[in-house]
Order: structure tokens, then sequence, then C-alpha cells
């Protein structure tokens, strides 16, 4: 006689799994941890001076303890575990869903690397011949990248792919200055569907901003650009494939008109994953790029950061680059600060160095043959995504023709039937446990969401995205308050944003919050 | 074989795929690229390391030449400083629903949203400020930053900017400001702290730090911030969060805008690594618009009791100010954020305020010393908190000299000036260890 | 502060309805009840609107084309339209009140939608006509938001009935380039229902229906209607992404006024952008006529082709315009002053500028500008390339040609 008593409810074997998912977001309910204090806890010990205290003047002596809240060490871990696992990370999700990011799979070993204490331990001011490993990796991944870009040298400082734009706008305005046509040359080109950060960041160093926009096939109109150079450009910036995923096949003819007129040529390459080894910015004759490390070379995209950025650059170039560049004399590497020209300091130190070593190591375990099976695979993958979105009934892809690695789609048919945003299409697809996106600027695709599937997803991931998609598509027709009332499985319920844009009521922080809400 | 990162280069799925798309092979993916852009030849890179194993082999060969400051005894600071990282941060960062996550809505990533929310809650509290926003990338950048912010909110176009910065945040500067905001830089004074300044009308900020570049702790904030109110100007204070346990933040005498590196809450030295930014104001509606960053809010949801969040004024744009000197926005840092706040909630109001206690006290502990073993210690009468700076005949002799100690003495400043660094780190006995070699070398 | 909306409804349209891709904050109405609050929404059909599309006839203003419509064939599907609105506004937003006119100029949609609208005193005509639109839209008070279904004709109506409230079009018109309609009735009865209280300026314009029967395409521009501002309703804040902003017209009329000469004569056609131009300059310039501004001052306002051709003579003349209604015309619609022989004294002396946010170019789904003074000579002064100013340092080279050309190609 088996304890197992009762009348049977369910029979084996156990049937299969429905078509989607069941997911339901991890809900903890958890307070805010200012709610968790209770006066006398701590959460970690400090060491005791051990020599005479100092008494500070009152003019710069702390009034009042600042209010932080005060926790036993397992509740602030729990706490903070229980919130990162109402978050979905690559490693849970199928996360093809931020186009333009190429969320990919960051190698779990990569992590061991930069929590080993020869790296974490490290402090930047240390003597070159102390740290001839991480110099090492500096140099070489410099090299490699030079290699995969064509280009002459490659400065790994800057913070991200956007601060990688700014530091070679940076290194063009002082190209020009050299050349004593600073003033002259104040105007920069970049199209529609360049990241908008190109623009921003021109913007930023002072120069006027001239957009080509896409003609009929999608493409940025050459015309415009020949009827845009002249003796005030500095410089074109351009990313190709644009964020649309359509490959500019006049890039070289881009790369001449701007060079005739004496401007520069920047590549962004944000949207690199898919070209790996199939073409490069200096093929082009592009005088500057940059690569995203956190994008196409698999660093963790950290919830937003840290990230990491790679600016190319030609022989001409070089002299402006940030400082100091790492050098190798053929038996040791140095850091080299002798750079008159350079543009001087990006960010503090060489770069992000873990996300250096993560790079290099990602390269490393994939060579060249690995890099172009990366790239094939992301376009595949791509391409196989969007035959599979375009059957969905009121989806579409703005332009005809090829797409490399990603697709700006658009619900425009699905948005005029029923009234269903974009948006909201996103949120109730996050209940079946998937990112999703629209677009960032330009809004120029209606009721936009962008797809990136890079390398790291299976065929049977794109199929349950697909299919994911296609289900919230049904439901906006059938029942489209429904999907308007989404989320249904997730953390905590729809949110009423209203207050957010008040003055009176927005609470960017709890002190704000207990001040206008809680007095 | 298949490559472990890249599922669908199985052959046999990749045909299937194919087929299904109804192409003959990638290559029809890759018509748009001209014959004449085409790498004809593979790329010319190492080979790569044929199993995971042999890359852990490979990786550990190359790091094992660097000597670690757990290895040494390092007194380098200037910028990137060795605080204790409690193991609650390294566990809470390496988890991959943070580490891998990017940037979802507040409902998957909700828990993404909550902590960064609490970090910028924890700073508000510790800076006496309402509004943080969410990290950009470093401290240098949350300067440059910080006074266009202030140039915009003014209207002006002109700094004065504390000598008292290190070389480096200073190019910095020079670079992000060149265009149209010109910088004047302020004279030191004998004491280490910033000399006497004058303003006027056209100036949009002063620019202060504290502790400031010899470590010195800068006593004239209010002076400071009057002066600057006077001229209507801002008052802009860089101020590294650890001191700020003991030290007054800067709201408390005055500054409009704080601002800083916040890499000694948490994040290890990571060669430069571990850097992140803040910017901090008061709830102005004015001073809000001017942040080029995010800022997170708690707003309500359909079902009581619970938080939602979501981006506090999100729609900045249309202030027409903003279309001059406006910055881009990316991907930053929210990773080391989140890791200060989990720092901030183990420390609480005590372990601050402990922390700031033992930081100031072995600091003026190791200028005794140092004094005492024959270096001339600047500024020694003013308030240090973590660095000073010593004046000895060579600072390359006698690094190179600490190296034979086993000791990485201080950050060359010029040739016969050292900035030593002294944290919670540095026992009593580390301190005294330096001090013994430096007399011994100085003698 | 002009609302964009794309013409041809095979082009690319902004996100949402009617996007409102440069609009301004505007203070809320405080009379207006936040998301989820009793909503007080009035609604006026133009039963006829749209009925000569389908028998190609190019519009439907007018009694003898309307009766042509009937006789071909056509079927009254305004009301049908209006109905599926006002159906998705009762699903998002229940309780919202419905305020309208017996029968078939809203009653019967309303009911159809499963309302049961409150109905004005005010008895329209069988068959109705404008002159009942623009009777009911003055009698319609104390409501937050009118809906009104119809066309670009429609519009025009409503304007002349001057709302004392917002209002927002449900396309049902054959021509229905006014940015003040949404981009289908569902979105229409969305906005309508997420409406909380900002608003935005959109522009009136119309055809000239003889004319275009006549195979020339000409928007004219009547004048703006306050609409609801529309969220833009995008998962755009995530963390890679540079806010960049739609432009504005205070932008656009900034970078304007920076590019302004001294000495130099600035021709300002008619449209909400110039008059922006004009604002930033603290001049009282016109929304509809022509203006001419040197040097901070105004010189003239609203000037006939005459007095225009001799106040650009022999001096250094800039034209700027705006582009007026979705084809993307510029020149000889609506600013018909700018003549070929004043077109012809600007381009020797100093050059064509057009305004437009990025949003309005995209609007044209890469079809060029247009040109059309009636001389193809002067038309072809401006060809090519034209630079058109879309914020604050910011511009977009654009192609610009004769319509006849793009017309005859």
């Amino acid at each position: 006689m088996s304890g197992h008593s009762g009348e049977s409810f369910a029979e084996l074997p156990v049937a299969p799994k429905p078509p989607l998912r069941r997911f339901h977001q991890a809900r903890w309910d958890e307070p805010i941890i200012f709610e968790q204090s209770r006066p006398g806890r701590r959460g970690i010990a400090v060491p005791a001076a051990g020599v005479p205290a100092v008494e500070l003047p009152e003019s710069v002596r702390r009034a009042e303890p600042p209010k932080l809240p005060e926790m036993a060490q397992l509740h602030v871990l729990r706490h903070y575990v229980r919130l990162s696992q109402e978050n979905l990370g690559v490693d849970q999700a199928i996360a093809v869903g931020q186009g333009t990011c190429t969320m990919k799979y960051s190698p779990k070993v990569n992590d061991r690397f930069v929590n080993d204490p020869k790296v974490a331990e490290l402090h930047p001011l240390q003597p070159d011949d102390t740290v001839q490993g991480v110099l090492e990796v500096y140099w070489r991944l410099e090299r490699m990248l030079a290699e995969i870009s064509g280009m002459n040298r490659v400065s790994l400082q800057p913070a991200s792919g956007s601060a990688a734009i700014y530091a070679n706008i940076a290194m063009i305005r002082a190209y020009h200055a050299s050349r004593g046509e600073g003033r002259q040359r104040d105007q920069v080109i970049t199209t529609m569907f360049s990241h908008p950060s190109n623009a921003a960041c021109a913007k930023t160093a002072g120069y006027e901003v001239i957009t080509l926009m896409p003609d009929e096939n999608g493409h940025p109109d050459i015309e415009a650009l020949r009827a845009a150079v002249g003796p005030r450009t500095a410089a074109l910036m351009i990313t190709n494939p644009e964020d649309t995923g359509i490959f500019n096949p006049r890039i070289e003819e881009f790369v001449s008109l701007v060079h005739e007129a004496g401007g520069l040529a920047c590549y962004d390459q944000a949207n690199a994953n898919g070209l790996l080894g199939i073409t490069r910015a200096a093929d082009a004759g592009f005088d500057l790029c940059h690569f995203n490390l956190h994008k196409t070379f698999s660093t963790p995209h950290a919830c937003g950061g840290p990230a990491a950025g790679a600016c190319g650059v030609s022989e001409a170039l070089a002299p402006f680059l940030p400082g100091p560049t790492v050098e190798f004399d053929g038996s040791g590497y140095r850091l080299d600060n002798g750079r008159p020209q350079s543009v001087g300091k990006m960010r503090p130190f060489l770069g992000v160095t873990p996300n250096v070593v993560r790079a290099y190591a990602w390269v490393m375990a994939l060579g060249a043959e690995g890099l172009r099976e990366v790239a094939e695979t992301a376009v595949l993958n791509n391409n196989y995504l969007m035959h599979k979105i375009l059957r969905i009934p009121g989806a579409s892809a703005h332009w005809d023709g090829g797409r490399v690695e990603q697709v700006r789609y658009s619900w425009q048919g699905l948005f005029e039937e029923t009234g269903v945003h974009s948006e909201e299409i996103g949120v109730r697809a996050a209940d079946f446990g998937v990112h999703y996106w629209t677009s960032h600027h330009p809004y120029l695709v209606p009721e936009p969401f962008t797809l990136e599937p890079t390398e790291s997803y299976s065929q049977e991931d794109l199929d349950e995205y697909a299919a994911i998609l296609a289900h919230v598509a049904d439901e906006a027709r059938r029942d489209p308050e429904h999907v308007r009332g989404a989320p249904y499985n997730q953390t905590v319920h729809k949110i009423d944003q209203t207050s957010l844009d008040d003055p009176k009521q927005w609470s960017p922080s709890w002190r704000a919050y207990t001040r206008k809400h809680l007095a | 074989m298949t490559h472990p990162y890249i599922p669908n280069a199985e052959p046999g799925v990749r045909a299937e795929m194919l087929a299904a798309i109804g192409a003959a092979s990638v290559e029809e993916f890759y018509a748009a690229i001209p014959a004449g852009l085409r790498l004809d030849r593979p790329l010319d890179l190492p080979a790569p390391m044929a199993s995971e194993h042999e890359l852990v082999v490979h990786m550990r060969g190359l790091l094992a030449r660097n000597t670690d400051t757990t290895e040494a005894l390092s007194f380098l600071g200037h910028g990137c400083y060795p605080h204790h990282v409690p193991a609650v941060c390294d566990e809470v960062n390496g988890r991959g629903e943070f580490l891998t996550a990017y940037a979802g809505e507040p409902y998957e990533d909700h828990g993404r949203f909550q902590a960064m929310f609490e970090y910028v809650s924890m700073m508000a509290e510790l800076l006496e400020m309402d509004v943080v926003n969410v990290p950009t990338y470093d401290g240098y950048q949350a300067s440059g930053t910080a006074i266009r912010m202030a140039a915009r909110y003014t209207g002006r176009s002109k700094v004065l900017v504390s000598g008292a910065v290190s070389a480096d945040k200073m190019s910095k500067l020079r670079d992000f400001l060149a265009h149209d905001i010109e910088i004047v830089v302020a004279p030191v004074g004998a004491g280490g702290e910033i000399g006497e300044v004058e303003i006027d009308e056209t100036f949009a900020a002063i620019y202060l730090e504290t502790p400031n570049v010899y470590g010195v702790v800068e006593t004239r904030g209010r002076e400071l911030a009057d002066l600057a109110h006077g001229a209507g100007a801002l008052l802009v204070v860089s101020a590294d969060p650890i001191s700020l346990g003991v030290l007054a933040p800067p709201a408390a005498y005055g500054a409009d805008i704080a601002c800083g590196d916040i890499q000694s809450l948490g994040m290890h030295q990571s060669y430069g690594g571990g850097h992140a930014g803040y910017i901090a104001t008061r709830d102005e509606e004015r001073l809000v618009a001017e942040f080029p960053s995010r800022l997170f809010g708690i707003a309500p949801t359909a079902v009581p009791g619970e938080y939602g969040f979501g981006d506090v004024f999100y729609d900045r744009t249309s202030f027409a100010h903003r279309e001059e000197g406006k910055e881009w926005v990316g991907t930053a840092a929210a990773l080391w954020g989140i890791t200060a706040g989990v720092y901030l909630a183990l420390m609480g109001p005590e372990g601050m305020r402990e922390l700031g206690e033992t930081v100031l006290a072995r600091t003026r502990y190791a200028m005794d010393r140092l004094a005492a073993a024959g270096a001339r210690v600047l500024h020694p009468d003013a308030v240090h908190f973590r660095e000073f700076a010593i004046e000895v005949p060579s600072a390359g002799e006698l690094l190179a000299a600490l190296r034979g100690h086993g000791i990485f003495g201080g950050v060359r400043l010029d040739d016969r000036t050292l900035l030593v660094c002294v944290t919670e780190r540095h026992s009593r006995d580390d301190i005294d260890r330096l001090a013994a070699a430096v007399q011994e070398e100085l003698s | 502060m002009t609302v964009d909306r794309p013409a041809r409804p095979a082009t690319p349209r902004p996100p949402a309805a009617p996007a409102a891709s440069a609009t301004s904050p505007a203070p809320p109405a405080a009379s207006v009840p936040p998301g989820g609050g009793d909503l007080v929404v009035g609604l006026i059909v133009n039963p006829v609107a749209g009925i000569g599309g389908p028998a190609g006839l190019k519009g439907s203003d007018g009694p003898d084309v309307q009766r042509e419509a009937l006789a071909r064939g056509a079927s009254l599907r305004a009301g049908d339209r209006a109905a599926q609105a006002v159906r998705t506004l009762l699903a998002r937003r229940p309780g919202t009140r419905i305020r309208t006119l017996a029968g078939p100029m809203g009653e019967h949609s309303a009911r159809a939608a499963g309302a049961d609208p409150e109905l004005l005193r005010l008895l329209p005509g069988d068959p109705s006509s404008p002159r009942d639109t623009t009777a009911a839209v003055a009698a319609m008070k104390d409501v937050d938001l009118l809906l009104f279904a119809g066309g670009d004709g429609t519009a025009r109506d409503v304007l002349d009935g001057s709302p004392s409230c917002p209002v927002l079009g449900v396309p049902a018109g054959v021509k229905v380039y006014s940015g003040c309609f949404a981009l289908s009735p569902a979105t229409a009865g969305a906005a309508a229902a997420e409406f909380g209280g900002e608003t935005a300026e959109a522009e009136v314009v119309d055809l000239d229906e003889e004319a275009y029967r006549r195979g020339r395409v000409g928007p004219r521009l009547y004048g703006t209607l306050r609409v609801p501002a529309a969220r833009t309703r995008l998962s755009g804040r995530k963390v890679g992404s540079s806010s960049a902003a739609p432009g504005s017209a205070e932008g656009i009329a900034r970078e304007v006024v920076a590019r302004m000469r001294p000495g130099a004569r600035y021709v300002l056609g008619p449209g909400a952008t110039t008059m922006a131009v004009g604002r930033r300059l603290g001049l009282a310039t016109t929304l509809l006529g022509v203006d001419v501004v040197q040097d901070g001052e105004l010189v003239a306002a609203d000037v006939t082709e005459r007095q225009l051709a001799d106040l650009v003579d022999g001096r250094e003349s800039h034209a700027v315009v705006s582009v007026i209604g979705g084809q993307g015309f510029v020149l000889g619609r609506g600013n018909q002053q700018i003549s070929p022989a004043v077109l012809k004294k600007i381009m020797a002396s100093g050059g064509l500028v057009v305004l437009a946010t990025q949003q309005k170019l995209a609007g044209l789904g890469g079809r060029p500008l247009l040109a059309d003074t009636g001389d193809p000579q002067a038309d072809a002064l401006v060809g090519g390339h034209v630079s058109v100013i879309t914020g604050y340092r910011e511009s977009a080279m654009y192609r610009i040609r004769s319509a006849i050309e793009e017309f005859s190609a």
C-alpha cells in the first residue's frame, strides 16, 4: 500500500506543452528598501580606525546622519536577489526583441576572468611592468579590431558606443583644427536612420547637423549628399546597415563625395554583427569607425552599462587618438602619453577594462572562421525571423529588399484596424517572457518594432518569438481591450504613468516621494 | 563541431532555415554589398582556442603577468580607490538576471527599475538632494554634464573651475566644453584649498571639488555658494559620496548641483573599469529639465500596494535651451548604480560614518608618519580625506625604491610630488610599513 | 506649433493619431478629466463625406456632386466610420458622454455604437449642408472634445464654426490632408479616450476641388485648429538611445532667425511654422498671408504679388516657406504671391529656405517637394535640392522638383 491515497486527478504521461509558454514573472511584492529598515541593524562591519580620531571643523562636518536603510546582511542580499529575479536577462529570455542592441550570449567563462583579482584588483596607475598581462590584452584586442575594421589604430578608451561616436567627433574636430580648417568646417552630415547619437554627439561638439532623408527605397539620398557637401563639411557620420537593417550599397560613393569636399567619413559600426569578416570599414574608404564591445563583441549589457566602445582610425587620424595608447616594442608593453595632437582624455584611465578583457576572450574563442559564422548566422536568423514575422497579418517591413542583421517592422496595419499601439503589443508580449522594443527616434516608421536576433538564438527560439507576436496580434483583433489591459503575468500590473510628468507629484527618489506623498 | 555559442551554425538547422526562407545560401542576404567591398580572404586573426579549458589556460597565462594590489601594498588613488568591496556587492552584480539584461520595460524588468530607484534614493539621502540621475559614465562625464547643465540653466557660457582638479579630468573638461563654454581656472591657495576667487555676472557656475585632487577637504563651500548666487551663478560641487558619512553634503552649504564618481561605493578598481558618475539637484522643475540623463520615479499601478516605476519628466526636449549644447544619451553604467545601492544598504548610516572616521583618522596618521619619515607633507594644516601629497627629492626614484619593498607608494604628480592614498583597507601596520620604507629610502 | 500629417494613405505616417510631431507643451485644459474620468465628447458627422471618392469624383463638395455620386451608386459611409470611432472610445473610456445632433449628423452613429447620446436642440436640414456643420460647432458648448467625421471640406466647416474646444477628425472624406485627422476611425476613438487636455495646433488645408478634378492638385491653408496632443506612444526610453528631439516650430524659427542676414529681406509664406518665425522676432506676422521682414522689423504684412515684387526688387531677398498639405507643395499653393517674377528676383539675389519637421519630410515617403508657380522656368530655378530647416542647427537636404515634371513623369 502506498501512502499516496485519494482520488487520482491527473494521468500519465504528462500532456505535451501548450504552444505558448505559460510564463509568469517573479512577483515578490517587495517593499522599497527603506521600508525594511530597522534602527541599529547593520549589513557589514567596517575596520575601526585604531589610530587617533580627527575632529572635523563644523563647516565641513555632516550635521545629520544620512537616512540610509539599516538592515542585516541576509536581508540586503535577499532583497536584491528578489529584485534580480524580477528582471529578464539574456540568460533567461529570448532577447531578440531589442533591435539595434545586439543582445547576444555573454559567455560565463569570460566573467571569471574579470572577477579574478588579476583584473579586479589592478589599479590603473600601477607601473607598466606590473600590468603587462592586461596591457597585452589591450594591445592584442586593438590589433584584432584593426584587422576586423581594416583601420590603422584602435582606441579602447570610450565608455560606450555613443562615447565612441563622441570621441570620433572630437578627433574629427582636432584633425580639421590642425589643418587650419576648424572654424570653416562646421557641419556634420548624417542620415535619418543612422543611430541618433551621431547627430546628438555632433551637436554636443558644436556642429550644425544636416540630415539626409531616405529615398523611395529606404536608402539615404546620394544626390542630397552631393548637394550638402562643401567647404563647410567636417564629416559624414553614417551607420551601415542603418537601423532599418538595410545596407547602403553606394556607401563607397558616399565616402568619396565627402572626401572630395575635404571632409572625413566616419562609420558607426554599431550594426556590425552581420558584417564580421564580410566587409570592412577601411575598404569602403572610411577614416574613422567605432564598434560597441557590448553589442558585437558580447560583453554583457548590465542593465545599461558599463559598456565599452572602440574607435578605429586611419593612419592620418592616429595622432589624434585619445591618450594614452598602448605600445609594444617587441618585448614589452607600455602606455604612451606622448601624443601632442591627442584629443586627450575621454574618460578616466585606459578604458572599461573588464569589458576589454571579455571582448578579447570572446574573439579568442571564435577566431576568423568563428566570427564569420557569427555574422552569417546572425543574418540568417534575421532573415528567417523576418520571413515568419511578415506572415503575421498586420505586420509589415517598410521598404522592400534585403535586410542584414535586423529589421524595423511596423504594426501600422494592425493599428489602423484595432487601435492597438506597438507599445501595447510589446507589454502583452512580455506576458510570455520576452522583451520587445518599439524603436527610438526617428519615428518615421509608424507603430514600429525592431527585432535583431543575433547568432545566439536557436531556430526554436525564433519560432517561439514569432509565435508569441502572432498570438498577440490575433488577440488584438479579437479582444483589443485585453491586449491594452496587459500586463497580466508580470511583477506588477499596469502602471499609471501620469504622475511622472507632473512636477508636483513626480518622485524621482524616496526622499521626494515621502515629502510629497507621505508627509 | 558546431560552435557552442552559435546554435544555428549546425548544418542541418542552417539548411532547414534556408529552405524555409527559400534562399539558396546566406550569400543571398549579402546581395546589397558590392563585390568590391567584400573581403575576399579570411580575417587574419590568431587561431582560436578550441575549448573553454584552453581559453582559460590562455587567459590565465596572460593575466598571470599582472601584479595586483592584493599582492603588492598599494597606496595608489588619484581617481580610482581601493575600498573594501563587500561580497554581497559582487554577488548581486554578478547575477545573470542583472548582468545580462538591458533596458526592458518597467514590467518584465521591474527589478532593475526598483534597484535603480533605490540606488538614486539612497544617494539622495546621502546628498540631501531630491533628484539623482541614473549613472552616467564616470565622474569626469558627471562634472562635464553638470557644468553644461549650469550653463543651460543660467544661459551663460563661462565657468570658474577649481585648479585643484586632476590633469586628466581637466583634459576631459577642456575637450567636452571646448566649443562653447570658457573655462577659467581658479588658483589653488597655499593651504591646498581653492584660492581667493571672484566672478561676475557672465559666469554660469563655480565648480569645486571636495576632497580635491590633493585630498584636501574644501571648507569655504558656503562662502563660494554665496559668491556664486550673488552673481546669479550656480555652485557645482564634485564630492566623493564615500566621504559623506562624515563630511557635509554639498547641498548643506548651498551647492545647486552635486556630482562625482561612485567607484568607491562597492566597485573594484578593475584597472579603471569600475567608474560611474552621479549628478544630483534639488527638485526644481527648471533644473530637472536640464538633466540629459534618465530619472526613475515611483508610479502607482492598477493594484493597491504595488510600486510601479517609470521615467520622470521624460519629455524634457521641448525646452528651448536644451537645443543648445544638447548632449547625447546612451548605455552608461547602470550596473554600478545598482551595486552602489547594495553598498549603501549594507553600510547604513552608521557604517558610512564609521568608514569616514576611519579614513579621516588613518589619513592623518599616515601624514604624520610620513612627515616623521622625512617626507615633506603638503598642506599639513588642511583637513584631508583619503589622500595627501608629499614632496620628496625625486618622486620617480622613491617610487622605484619602494617597489623593492613590495609597495606601490603613490601616484607621481610631478618630479617631486607624490600623492598617497589611504583607505580603510590600509591597516596601521600597512601605513607603518610604508613609513619605514620611505624613511629608509629618504635617509 | 504644427501637427504634421502626411497625405497619401499609402505613405508612411506618424505613429500616433494625429501624430503631433511638433507639439509644444500647452497648458492642460483644467476642465478635462485625466484619463478615466467622465469625458463629454461632441460628435458631428458629415453624412455625405467621402461619397464622391469611390465614385471617382475626387471630392464630395456641393449638392450636385453628391447627387451625382448617389446616382452612381455610392453609399453613405461616414456614419459607419463615426460609429466605429465612438465604439472604440466607449470601450476604452466607459462613462464618456456623447453630445450630438439628431439623425444622420451624429445620433445614428452614436446609437449604432451603443451610446445614449444627448441631443442638441438644432435640427439640421435634409440633406444636411456645410452650414449645418458650422452651426452645430457653434452650438456645441461645454464639451471636452469635439469629434467630427468627414474630410478636409468638413474640417473647413468646423473651422468656420470657431470651436470652443479641441477637435479631432475621424477620416471619412475623400481628401483628408489636414493635420486634424486621426489615422483611422479606431485610432480616432483611441486618441479621444486618451485625451487628457494637452493640445497642439493642426493646420486645416483643403484643395480647390474644381482644380483637383482638372488634375491640378493645389492645397490651400485655411487656418489652424486645436487638436489633442498625441503622446509619443513608444517605448523609446531604452538607455541606448539619444533622445533626439522631434523638431519644434520654435526650434525651427530660432534657426531661421539665426541665419537671417543684416539688410536682407525675408519673405515669410503662410503657415504655422513661418508664423513662429514672426513670433520669434516679436512681429505680428499673419497665418494665412505672405509677410516681409528685414532686420527684425516687419516691412509689410499680408502683401499682394504686386507689392511683393516691389519689395524684393533690387535687394537681397529670401523666401521662407513651409510645406502646405501632404503632397509636398512649397511654392504655388496658398502662396501665389510668390509669383514667377518674384521668385526669379529672389533666386537671383538670395534663395529659398523650406521649413518642415523631419517627420513631415518623412511623411513624403521619399517623394520630392514640389514647386508649381505656373512658370516652368521659375520652377526650374529652385529645382534640385533645397535646405530644409528642421530644427535649431539642424537641417535636411531634400529634393525639390517642378510639379509639372513630377506629375507628367
